[in-house]
């Protein structure tokens, strides 16, 4: 297999960016260019939720890198133009502008977009929150705004109304799980989130399905729960989830199934890989297709997919890592968790606001949760290692 | 090589420690980093610098 003479990046993110930066790491000397949707340099979604809107960083610190450093990458940077479509034999990459890319190996990098209800983006007051102007937009409203809710009690939602509550705001969280997280959590982890919500002042209107919004005069008025109350609103923000952005790839000749698929080594096709939250790739370890939609992923995979480029073909089998910051609680997880395994707590004290719990599976220890102790989590990684690898490639 | 870490930018991720543990560790009340050495020796070099790389806040900086 030849190193390839170009290498074209769909995505301008976390997982594009690093997988150039890793290619010239790597010693990779041939043309790379970065193609990205939306016109900012690369930056961070992480803090969107939590610095960004909360005020605490301008927008500006969101940034990846300094300008210095992406141009020593010696990368060429196409900002501010969507990818339309893909031909995967051709290695040719159409764009919104007209322009034509062709490259020996193509990465695509193109991430998730918010899910929302029919017709919401012609409605005043109504938000997602995926890109640095999502979130500069809505902490604009959400400075005059009177009656905040939240729509979505996964990790986005449970942010947005910790940040917004942070913020002096009422805040009403809406959402069809009993407690917030609970199918990741399980109902003693959801429960202790559903009280840190609550001793703070977020008023919880969960287990019950969220089925539209109320609009007068174009603005939106509430939101309706399928009880048939209404949630008084003048500003809502929609986090209910997410879709890999695959649109684009209709026709690409590439298999799309809940994301890209790929095989262990996060190839989608000859010359085609795909990485970050768009990426669903055969984990070798767990035996099943993954996606991830996390921030170290999207390095860790980029990583792995440079590797793939250049010849080297290790499979890909991370143990899944993410964090969530809500208050002045920082919540890790390493491994995967779900709502029906045997939760331990093995370190601190729930009551006492510290602690680490493993969750098993079958006699399998498969994931591991901490609570405001980051440290110890970590500690306990190596306990969730083998259901997920039988030694870690380094690349 | 010189290892420089962001306190403040620091999510407590603990990826920096897993790539160099004799380089970094993490403060034991809130995770937040610790550097352990500023001049890590050459055969440590890799291993910062694939810290540097996975830190979710790039709160790792490096001079060579």
């Amino acid at each position: 297999m030849s190193i390839p003479a170009d290498v074209l990046v769909v995505g301008a993110s976390a997982a594009g960016l690093s997988t150039a930066e890793a290619l010239r790491r790597k010693g990779f000397q041939g043309d790379v260019t970065v193609l990205g949707a939306e016109s900012h340099q690369p930056y961070d979604r992480p803090p969107l939720s939590k610095q960004v809107l909360s005020g605490v960083w301008e927008p500006g610190r969101a940034f990846l890198r300094e300008p210095a450093a992406l141009s020593s990458l010696d990368a060429e940077f196409v900002l501010g133009d969507a990818a339309v479509s893909l031909d995967a034999e051709a290695r040719t990459v159409h764009t919104a502008s007209g322009r034509v890319l062709r490259a020996d190996a193509i990465v695509v990098a193109t991430g998730l977009r918010p899910r929302t209800f029919a017709g919401q983006e012609d409605l005043a007051g109504v938000h997602v929150l995926r890109t640095l102007d999502d979130a500069s937009a809505l902490r604009t409203e959400l400075l005059t705004a009177s009656r905040v809710v939240v729509v979505g009690d996964g990790v986005l939602g449970t942010e947005i109304a910790a940040t917004a509550r942070t913020m002096g705001l009422p805040v009403t969280l809406a959402g069809p799980q009993p407690a917030p997280l609970e199918s990741q959590f399980g109902p003693m982890v959801a429960q202790r989130l559903a009280a840190l919500h609550t001793d703070r002042g977020v008023d919880l209107r969960l287990g019950g399905a969220v089925t539209g919004l109320g609009e007068r005069n174009g603005h939106v008025t509430g939101v309706h729960l399928a009880t048939g109350e209404v949630l008084p609103a003048d500003l809502v923000v929609v986090a209910f989830g997410s879709a890999p952005a695959t649109d684009w790839l209709t026709g690409s000749g590439l298999k799309v199934d809940n994301g890209v698929v790929c095989d262990s080594s996060c190839r989608a096709a000859d010359g085609i890989y795909a990485v970050g939250d768009v990426a669903r790739w055969h984990h070798a370890g767990l035996g099943t297709l993954l996606r991830l939609e996390n921030r170290t992923n999207a390095t860790e995979q980029a990583l792995h997919v440079a590797a793939a480029i250049l010849g080297e073909s290790p499979p890909y089998t991370p143990v899944p890592y993410f964090w969530t910051d809500q208050f002045d609680v920082k919540i890790q997880v390493y491994g995967v968790l779900s709502a029906d395994a045997e939760v331990t707590v093995v370190e601190g004290d729930m009551d006492q606001g510290r602690f680490v719990a493993l969750y098993r599976r079958n006699g399998t220890t498969t994931g591991v949760l901490g609570w405001r102790m980051p440290k110890q989590t970590r500690l306990r990684r190596q306990e969730v290692v083998d259901a997920f690898q039988k030694s870690r490639n380094r690349v | 090589m010189k290892v420089t870490v962001d306190q403040h930018k620091c999510v407590a991720s603990g990826q920096c420690v897993m790539s160099a543990e004799q380089v970094f560790d993490q403060r034991d009340e809130d995770g937040i980093v610790v550097l352990l050495d500023e001049h890590p020796p050459a055969e440590q070099a890799d291993d910062v610098r694939h810290a540097a790389a996975v830190c979710p806040a790039l709160a790792v900086t490096i001079e060579e």
